[in-house]
């Protein structure tokens, strides 16, 4: 029960049902007027279905996308917590001229739309290095640059929020500056950051579906393929959602399980939110 | 950086329109995301459930299948919109899910005895909710309001993909038409992303100061 009403009495509890009569009655008219304009459309129609239920192909050509989905998230996922890290370590250090770039690269990066920095990617390399990347390496370093300046401030974060003993403690028995960052704090700051991490796992595994726009062949491109020939668009787009809903459903209660365990065993979080969108945002996480 | 100064007119078209559809966006998600976490904080349980449903089905969703079924989709049930309109409504019914969650957290973050008090002067829910909870939960809401809306500026760039002429899409323009000069017009557009990102959170950052109850 929330706090902004009593435990209901039998007024409230009359009026409460009412309400909810009401509140269903609404939501299953706004239901019904979708559902009889699909139908209106034939979007009933068996022969969009058929191809789920009778194709294998269709499965097969699914599976590969989400494998290639798969795929580039966990490459990047990989590369961005390295950078991420790094970039942290950057932010933290007692040099002007470490911090001073870490901070630029950081800011930059999540200030910037991922899809430009992806075509930025596949646009500049050719002609800064003359590398022509393959769509999957630039959806790979796009998504590193962005979701590594992301986990950047996520580490800074959960270091920052280990208690000043720790880092006195560990100068007093004589670790340097870097010891005391890499042997003490980040050990401790991965209790800390690990459901915001998870959560930036979700942001990640759905901003892959911009693959789609250099010509990577994952999953929501897949689907896209698959609509030119099966012309079920509603059908195939709403699938290849669930499969978006269910894995990233997934991790989100796993982010929540362990945002829930750290906070009964007393730690602190990183609190996802602010972290995960936008730049210089006013309550900047410290 | 010529190609850049002589088609300074296609920029300022391009993110001209990246401003509007993100303030119609802004418009749009503030509306419909302010219902959803009305819903969720009712006493009232089927509207909780519908409001928490929307949330997690969007929030789990990529923007780019949203976008999909809203320009791809809505023409097979004969709803037929212009692109720009589309993509406000993509962008707002993704977004709104992100605003529902804020404005929740704002309202759930009032010390408890704030209600606890209204209620027991007489305060109905409505009451309690309008002229005591919200006024305190807005100064809450705003720092991350703000970070939802920056991600929204960005977001509107994946318009690009759906037929928007905005700022990504005069970009591309711009560097189809100017080869030589790829680097330079990349360079101009990420500034101006970043411009408008510093802009709305200086703006955001008044409206922070506005807001904060003092106490």
């Amino acid at each position: 029960m929330s706090m902004l009403y009593d435990v209901p009495g039998p007024r409230a509890r009359r009026r409460v049902l009412i309400s909810s009569l009401v509140g269903l009655a609404v939501l299953a008219l706004l239901l019904l007027v979708a559902g009889q304009r699909l139908a209106d459309n034939g979007q009933f129609a068996y022969e969009l279905y058929e191809p789920f239920l009778t194709e294998p192909q269709v499965y097969e050509r699914l599976a590969d996308g989400l494998r290639n989905t798969l795929t580039a998230a966990a490459y990047a996922l990989v590369l961005a917590s390295l950078l991420g890290v790094l970039l942290a370590f950057g932010r933290l250090s007692s040099k002007p001229w470490v911090r001073l770039p870490a901070t630029v690269v950081v800011e930059v990066f999540r200030g910037l739309p991922l899809l430009l920095v992806i075509f930025a990617i596949f646009l500049a390399f050719p002609l800064a290095f003359g590398i022509e990347l393959s769509a999957l390496q630039a959806l790979v370093l796009g998504l590193t640059l962005y979701n590594g300046a992301v986990i950047a401030e996520i580490v800074r974060a959960g270091v920052l929020a280990i208690p000043r003993g720790q880092t006195e403690a560990a100068m007093a028995v004589g670790l340097g500056r870097g010891q005391v960052l890499r042997l003490v704090l980040l050990p401790q700051a991965v209790r800390i950051m690990l459901p915001s991490l998870v959560s930036q796992l979700v942001v990640l595994l759905k901003d892959t579906s911009l693959g789609f726009i250099i010509g990577f062949s994952e999953l929501l491109r897949t689907g896209g393929e698959l609509v030119q020939v099966l012309d079920n668009p509603i059908q195939m787009y709403v699938a290849v959602a669930l499969v978006y809903i269910v894995l990233n459903g997934s991790l989100s209660l796993l982010a929540s399980y362990l945002e829930g365990r750290q906070r009964r065993t007393g730690g602190t979080v990183v609190p996802a939110m602010q972290i995960e969108t936008g730049m210089g945002q006013a309550g900047a996480p410290v | 950086m010529d190609a850049v100064l002589s088609n300074l007119d296609v920029f300022v078209r391009g993110f001209t329109t990246t401003v509007t559809l993100t303030l119609a966006a802004v418009v749009g998600a503030l509306v419909l995301g302010t219902v959803i976490a009305a819903m969720r904080v009712s006493p009232v349980p089927p509207l909780r459930w519908a409001g928490a449903t929307y949330v997690q089905l969007v929030r789990n969703t990529p923007l780019t299948v949203v976008f999909f079924l809203v320009v791809f989709g809505l023409p097979e049930v004969d709803i037929t919109l212009s692109f720009f309109v589309s993509a406000v409504l993509a962008l707002s019914l993704y977004t709104a899910a992100f605003v529902a969650e804020a404005v929740r957290s704002g309202v759930s973050s009032v010390a408890t005895g704030q209600a606890e008090a209204s209620r027991a002067v007489g305060m109905t829910f409505g009451q309690t909710l309008r002229l005591v909870v919200l006024p305190q939960a807005f100064a809450n809401i705003v720092p991350p309001l703000a970070s939802v809306f920056i991600a929204l500026l960005k977001n509107t760039s994946i318009a690009s993909a759906f037929f928007v002429f905005e700022g990504v899409q005069s970009m591309n323009q711009l560097i189809n038409a100017n080869g030589d000069a790829v680097l330079a017009i990349l360079a101009a557009a990420a500034v101006a992303y970043l411009g408008l990102a510093l802009l709305a959170s200086a703006l955001f950052g008044l409206l922070e100061r506005a807001v904060t109850v003092s106490r």
